[in-house]
């Protein structure tokens, strides 16, 4: 059994050690010390049934953990006299745990590694390792979290949106480390989607899968930025493009239209042409039209200013960005590029130039200095 | 072994001697200087002498302090002058000082325009240590 599909099992096992009284904190420890012995003993020693091996053996190491913990003993009594399952649904339960992760007390940070660890099943190390921070930190992190949320009594289900927007958040960061956080936000996202059957969960994995499926294209030698407009297609991963479309589309049939499916709506367009320059931007205009409709987002606006510089001309383009706030991020990168569209060279490197000193990442600061110094090269004529 | 900062500003330093700015370069020479950095890193890792990787800073910083009970914190700032700040800064872990000094000015060889090595001063700070467990 690979590593995914052992980490799948975490949420259901978490939540048969919470049926059986465990409380959510040291359900999740006993459940990841189940994992790490899992780890270490299957490759010699297969299990006939994985999740039944998991159950108990985390049930034991919470028994182990109870008895060590003197002030617990009261709850060890009754939970080692009651070890009965409480009947109740599986899926209900693993729902409820996504639900308590994302909870709305807990800062976006917090959700997102709670997340990673009592429904993804990564390892503590593992998570640090993915957010660039001291193992120790993630560690403190984590357990504040899980303290923020042990009061929560979850009695009926909680709002989608709030799990969809962390499983998001994963996606954005991309991966460094081991761990493929892209790939694991996938995996979180496709269970979500196929739990709740919510049009939105759908919209959010059609996203992913169809931004996934440029990945090989996005970046050229030594980690360089390769912006969509020159991405080699052929390099785009076709079946997961054939998948996030299938799942979009059925999405969108059911007319409750979301900003995800949006989003991903204009994912599809992209992917849908062969070449660059036979992309459909009337239609990315429409899509980014509904965007903002439903969000207001300011970014969702300032693609749909660049969208419609490809749509109607540089020139249309330069006025929609002219009604937005000049300190949004990549504000100054979009305006260099509908200025260089409108044959502006000087205005163009210039404010590439400018843009690099705003880019919050290195891979966007050389290309926009790449940029910068392409059009200056130009300016100077041939040498 | 000791622990080196090599840290990249502009405060103080003389000009280097390559000092042509970078957007001014080939995009093809700003490729060529992005990949010696990674480079660079990588032969650290490989010798065991890399604790932290080149860390780059924003320019879009401030100066603030604290102003007192019950009051926001003063800010001064975002900085005019780019020239003035700190730009980067990596950590090594070497045998002696002469190790440091020699992979500063490996990093200094980095090339700029005309692929030629931009000469960039870089300064170079030893690590304050903990107490050694014997001291007599």
């Amino acid at each position: 059994m690979d590593e995914a599909r052992l980490r799948a099992l975490t949420p259901t096992v978490i939540a048969v050690l919470g049926r059986r009284g465990a409380d959510f904190a040291a359900a999740e420890d006993a459940v990841q010390d189940a994992l790490v012995e899992a780890v270490r003993v299957w490759p010699r020693d297969p299990p006939q049934d994985p999740k039944g091996w998991l159950v108990t053996v985390a049930w034991r190491k919470f028994l182990d953990a109870s008895r060590a913990d003197t002030a617990r003993r009261n709850r060890e009594e009754r939970v080692e006299a009651e070890p009965v399952p409480v009947p109740g649904d599986a899926v209900d339960d693993t729902l409820q745990l996504y639900f308590l992760c994302a909870h709305p007390s807990l800062t976006p940070a917090s959700a997102v590694a709670l997340t990673l660890r009592a429904v993804g099943g990564l390892t503590t190390r593992q998570i640090a390792q993915a957010y660039l921070v001291p193992e120790a930190t993630m560690a403190q992190r984590i357990s504040r979290a899980k303290r923020t949320v042990s009061g929560v009594r979850l009695n009926r289900p909680g709002d989608v949106a709030t799990v969809l927007r962390v499983l998001y958040l994963i996606f954005n960061e991309g991966y460094s480390g081991d761990v493929d956080l892209a790939a694991e936000a996938i995996r979180l996202a496709r269970q979500v989607a196929g739990m709740t059957g919510h049009e939105e969960a759908a919209g959010l994995l059609a996203l992913m899968l169809l931004h996934h499926a440029r990945r090989p294209a996005r970046t050229g030698p030594g980690g360089r930025l390769v912006p969509l407009a020159e991405q080699d297609r052929a390099l785009w991963d076709t079946r997961l493009i054939t998948e996030g479309v299938a799942i979009l589309q059925a999405a969108l049939a059911r007319d409750r239209l979301g900003e995800f499916q949006a989003q991903a709506a204009i994912a599809a367009l992209h992917a849908d042409a062969p070449a660059a320059e036979e992309t459909d931007w009337v239609q990315i205009v429409e899509w980014y039209d509904e965007l903002v409709r439903l969000t207001g987002n300011p970014v969702a606006r300032l693609n749909r200013a660049v969208a419609v510089g490809e749509a109607d001309g540089p020139r249309a383009g330069l006025a929609a960005l002219a009604e937005l706030d000049p300190a949004l991020p990549r504000h100054t990168a979009a305006a260099a590029y509908l200025h260089e569209r409108d044959g502006d060279l000087a205005t163009a490197a210039r404010l590439y130039a400018d843009a690099a000193q705003a880019a919050s990442n290195l891979p966007e600061r050389a290309h926009l200095t790449r940029q910068a110094a392409r059009l200056n090269a130009r300016l100077r004529g041939p040498a | 072994m000791a622990k080196y900062l090599l840290l990249k500003h502009y405060r103080g330093a003389p000009e280097a001697v390559n000092d042509v700015p970078m957007e001014q370069w080939t995009p093809e020479e700003i490729s060529a200087h992005v990949q010696y950095m990674e480079d660079f890193t990588a032969r650290l890792e490989a010798t065991g002498e890399l604790v932290v990787g080149h860390q780059a800073l924003s320019p879009d910083g401030m100066f603030v302090r604290y102003d007192g009970e019950g009051r926001p914190p003063v800010t001064d700032g975002p900085f005019a002058e780019t020239k003035d700040l700190i730009a980067g800064w990596t950590v090594i872990d070497v045998e002696s000082r002469e190790r440091a000094l020699e992979l500063a000015a490996e990093l200094s060889a980095a090339p700029g325009a005309g692929g030629k090595p931009i000469h960039e001063w870089l300064e170079v700070r030893p690590f304050l240590t903990e107490p050694p467990t014997i001291t007599e």
